[in-house]
């Protein structure tokens, strides 16, 4: 178990690593000379060249990467290249609302995955099956942050049963915050509902007619407990699609955030993107690596406790 | 043997091309004429904008449709229709520029992987999920990150995160391909791996390539519109994202800025996920389950009164006790399957009675019927396979009245279930203890203490010395054999009246085969209970058996006890059956001698000559 659990930590270091870095000569690649994004158009040879020495861009390239890996392995994400603000800071005031939509959103696609699949792999071919057929097919395509502007224009404005933009903080009040971040997160889950739905099902009818099934009806189990069978063997299969949907959240958050004006990493990732500042980007591509890498560390335990072969390799 | 019970592979596959089967699926039609719009508005564009996307008109700014404007003017007073028309192309000159670069990455890396594994695929396989654990928005925005972006570059980078998708899903049939004997057979002829890769592989993967392209192709729009929406693009280049954004920043006051874009997004990827999803459908060979009126019609036909006196319609087989001896008693039994050329009968009539005490043995060669007849029996046919007949008694009661209800409660109580595969018929995902005392708990209503104790007990009783480390095991931490006891111990700890197996020892090591026969003797005579035992084996016929059924294409051709059937068989059939499992022993002994002789040392060569005439016989 300790084994499993270090091997596990080092490949997460090991994609955080392989991942910020590569994000690092790619952020580099692509901006180029950050600072006349930083500073406009209107600003002076010197007035770059001062900024270029004040955020350390005028030393080479691998300087600059081994003192920003050196300082991140510390925790230290330096500061950001246009308001000098730590970028830890930056991030943790806004880690809490996005994943406050992606938890939720998770939370959802998890809970009605299951339903949706179990009742369509009970009856294959029903007039529910047929439904999330079609569904699915829509659903798993379309952008999150196009079914949030349907959401948005549907519940918040036509039937304003939800707020349409903002953020309420669950210490103000937990009722507001469940309504704020509702319509978001549905908008994102459903795909992801869809499709461990879909992967439910699948599953659930592959291992409805396999030969310990049989065998656990003729020793006279109830419906519901080979039920319970079936559910489990067909597990996971979901569960890493799942992990995988929490993945595709973390990204379609960024837009769908926009959408409904929430304060969460979203908003920062696309300034940061827009003026060219690499230590935030570089920050938030760090953080949410670790919420994938933490997500799968999780998704390893569970997919051991449910299928014991596992927990042996 | 006795999951198909059909025989799917001999149905004719008819050879009609994806594309004229596509065209007779409604949907996929439909999805296709509304991609070919979209195509052919984004070429034309040019010739059916009205105005240059780009013209700014203040005075149709937020302007309603009309007045020379079919979908009115944007906030920037621009032209809707032309903006859409124009945000055409670059939509699907993004999707293509990412579906090309996703296919070059993936497929090429997925052949490889999945036909030389070992290290190559590991690292292909690492840097794959690595791709699909990290969210590309963002890596997205830091390629779009400056103001020196190019939208081809942006693209490119969005068709390396969904190489993944093509990576899998090539890798995957790559490796299912690889395992086929047609490559072995290449390869032994001495055809080069590139040429092997060229030719074999890529025909393989070819059609789900296909299939995913449409998807990538839908998901890659759908991000392309979420980048430009984030207001990452040219400003001078119309596209769909950039006209939602403007749309949604004037959503409260002017809508319909926002519905045009909106419909054309969704509209186009909808289309490209319907066109996907039918090719999938076409080239997945799925069984589709039997709906209720099929069922219907089958038990129709299998019940409709015979057609004059076609000895094909009656029942065949005898009974040799009356109906209330029997533990087992089965009249006039017919199981049929729906295909799509009618009904297929595997089981025509078949009558056969057990009484208590009593082992009965149930021979025929594969495709017989005799696993279907006993899984009516247990109520347990496979989904699709529908059974009329007569009458079926079990201990006593007609199982055709009883509600479906009291018909589940016979199974574990009145009948007991010893499958063919061990291995397969245990929960991989529980310890042995828990499927032993689940049923004991749950069905028979024992105390969790009393159940494990009883559980412990049996698997004493069927030979198992070590029964506290058996119970903790899960099934893929113990033998063959060991499974097959254990299924045993599962089979009789309900004490049952009947006790049904199918082929208990086809699977098993022969030096144990002879063990759990005698074991199955054992327990037959000390809880008295009647023994059906399907097999295709005369030799356990007649090791264990009182009486025997002898079945052939679905009916039964001569029932009598072992002796007689073994003196004097009636049916030809019966008679060949016999001297194919008996001389086949004897044959292999001559055989033996033969080769012992043949190969002495004075005659070394002619050795490998009797083999080859072996082989061709």
């Amino acid at each position: 178990m300790l084994s499993f659990i270090a091997k596990r930590l080092l490949s997460g270091i090991l994609l955080l690593v392989v991942v910020t870095s590569g994000t690092f000569f790619l952020a580099y690649l692509a901006v180029g000379d950050p600072t006349p994004g930083l500073l406009g158009n209107s600003a002076t040879p010197a007035q770059q060249a001062a900024l270029r020495a004040k955020i350390g861009y005028d030393q080479p390239v691998l300087v600059q990467f081994w003192n920003w890996l050196s300082h991140a392995a510390t925790g230290d994400f330096g500061t950001s290249w246009r308001n000098f603000q730590p970028v830890a800071d930056q991030i943790a005031l806004r880690v809490p609302v996005t994943l406050s939509v992606v938890v939720f959103a998770t939370l959802l696609s998890a809970v009605l995955g299951l339903v949706v699949g179990v009742v369509c792999g009970l009856r294959p071919g029903g007039v529910l099956d047929r439904v999330l057929k079609l569904a699915s097919v829509v659903l798993f395509a379309l952008p999150g942050f196009w079914v949030s502007l349907v959401l948005v224009m549907w519940f918040a404005i036509e039937l304003r049963w939800f707020p349409a933009i903002g953020y309420v903080s669950p210490e103000q009040s937990v009722g507001d915050w469940l309504m704020s971040i509702t319509l978001p997160s549905v908008s994102l889950a459903l795909g992801a509902i869809v499709m461990v739905a879909e992967q439910l099902r699948n599953g659930f009818i592959q291992v409805a007619n396999q030969d310990f099934v049989r065998t656990l009806r003729a020793r006279g189990l109830s419906n519901r407990r080979v039920t319970t069978h079936v559910l489990r063997n067909a597990s996971p299969a979901a569960l890493t699609v799942l992990a995988l949907m929490f993945v595709g959240l973390l990204g379609g958050a960024i837009v769908v955030e926009i959408v409904f004006n929430l304060p969460g990493i979203g908003s920062l990732t696309q300034s940061a993107s827009q003026i060219g500042d690499i230590p935030v980007l570089l920050g938030l591509t760090a953080v949410t690596v670790v919420f994938v890498v933490i997500v799968n560390f999780l998704l390893d335990l569970v997919l051991g406790w449910v299928n014991p072969k596992v927990r042996e390799r | 043997m006795t999951a198909a019970p059909f025989p799917a592979a001999l149905a004719p596959v008819k050879r009609i091309s994806l594309w004229r089967r596509y065209l007779r699926r409604p949907l996929g039609v439909v999805a296709l004429a509304v991609l070919g719009v979209v195509v052919a508005a984004a070429l034309l564009a040019p010739w059916l904008a009205p105005f240059d996307p780009n013209l700014v008109d203040f005075a149709i700014t937020h302007a309603g449709p009309g007045d020379g404007h079919p979908l009115g003017g944007d906030s920037a007073g621009r032209d809707i229709l032309s903006r859409l028309l124009y945000g055409a192309q670059t939509t699907l000159f993004g999707a293509v520029i990412t579906c090309v670069a996703g296919l070059l990455l993936g497929v090429p890396a997925g052949v490889v992987a999945g036909y030389f594994g070992g290290v190559t695929d590991r690292v292909c396989s690492w840097i794959s999920d690595a791709l699909q654990s990290v969210p590309g928005m963002i890596v997205l925005l830091v390629v779009a990150a400056g103001t020196g972006q190019s939208f081809v570059v942006l693209m490119v980078a969005l068709g390396v995160f969904m190489a993944p998708g093509y990576y899998r899903i090539t890798r995957a049939r790559a490796l299912a391909v690889r395992k086929e004997p047609y490559i072995d057979a290449a390869r032994v002829a001495g055809v080069t791996n590139p040429r092997i890769l060229r030719t074999h592989m890529l025909r393989a993967v070819y059609a789900p390539i296909v299939v995913q392209t449409a998807l990538t192709a839908g998901i890659a729009i759908g991000m392309q519109a979420g980048l430009q929406f984030l207001g990452i693009g040219s400003a001078s280049t119309p596209s769909w994202g950039e006209m939602m954004n403007d749309g949604f920043k004037n959503m409260l006051t002017y809508p319909l800025i926002l519905l045009w874009p909106s419909i054309a997004l969704g509209v186009t990827i909808a289309a490209l996920a319907f066109i996907g999803s039918t090719l999938a459908d076409l080239i997945s060979v799925r069984a589709e389950q039997p709906n209720r009126r099929a069922r219907a019609r089958v038990r129709q036909e299998l019940a409709a009164p015979a057609p004059g006196d076609l000895p094909e319609r009656v029942a065949s087989g005898t009974h040799e006790h009356s109906v209330e001896d029997c533990a087992l008693r089965v009249e006039n039994l017919r199981v049929g399957y729906a295909t799509q050329h009618g009904v297929k009968e595997v089981v025509r009539g078949v009558s056969l009675d057990a009484a208590p005490g009593e082992v009965l043995g149930i021979v025929g060669e594969s495709g017989s019927g005799k696993t279907q007849t006993i899984f009516t029996v247990l109520d347990l046919l496979p989904s699709g396979g529908t059974a009329v007949a007569d009458g079926i008694w079990v201990c006593g009661r007609e199982v055709g009245k009883l509600s479906s209800g009291e018909r589940a409660a016979l199974l574990g109580r009145s009948i007991g279930y010893v499958p063919q595969e061990p291995m397969s018929n245990l929960d991989p995902c529980y310890t042995i203890e828990h499927q032993l005392v689940e049923p004991l708990r749950h069905v028979h209503g024992l105390s969790k203490a009393e159940a494990r104790s009883r559980a412990r007990e049996v698997l004493v009783r069927v030979g198992l010395t070590d029964p506290d480390r058996v119970l903790a095991s899960y099934p893929h931490q113990i033998s063959g054999g060991m499974a097959q006891r254990v299924l045993i111990a599962g089979a009789v700890a309900g004490r049952p009246s009947l006790l049904v197996a199918d082929e208990p020892t086809t699977a098993l090591d022969v030096t144990v085969q002879a063990e759990v026969l005698e074991l199955l003797r054992e327990l037959q005579q000390e809880y008295d209970m009647a023994l059906v035992i399907v097999t295709h084996n005369f030799g356990v016929v007649a090791d264990i058996c009182d009486r025997v059924v002898v079945m052939k294409d679905g009916r039964i051709v001569e029932t009598g006890p072992v002796e007689r059937i073994f003196r004097r068989p009636e049916d030809p059939y019966t008679a060949e059956l016999i001297s194919a499992s008996l001389d086949d022993t004897e044959g292999r002994d001559e055989l033996d001698e033969v080769w012992a002789r043949e190969s002495a040392p004075d005659r070394p060569r002619s050795a490998a000559h009797v083999g080859g005439e072996d082989d061709a016989r």
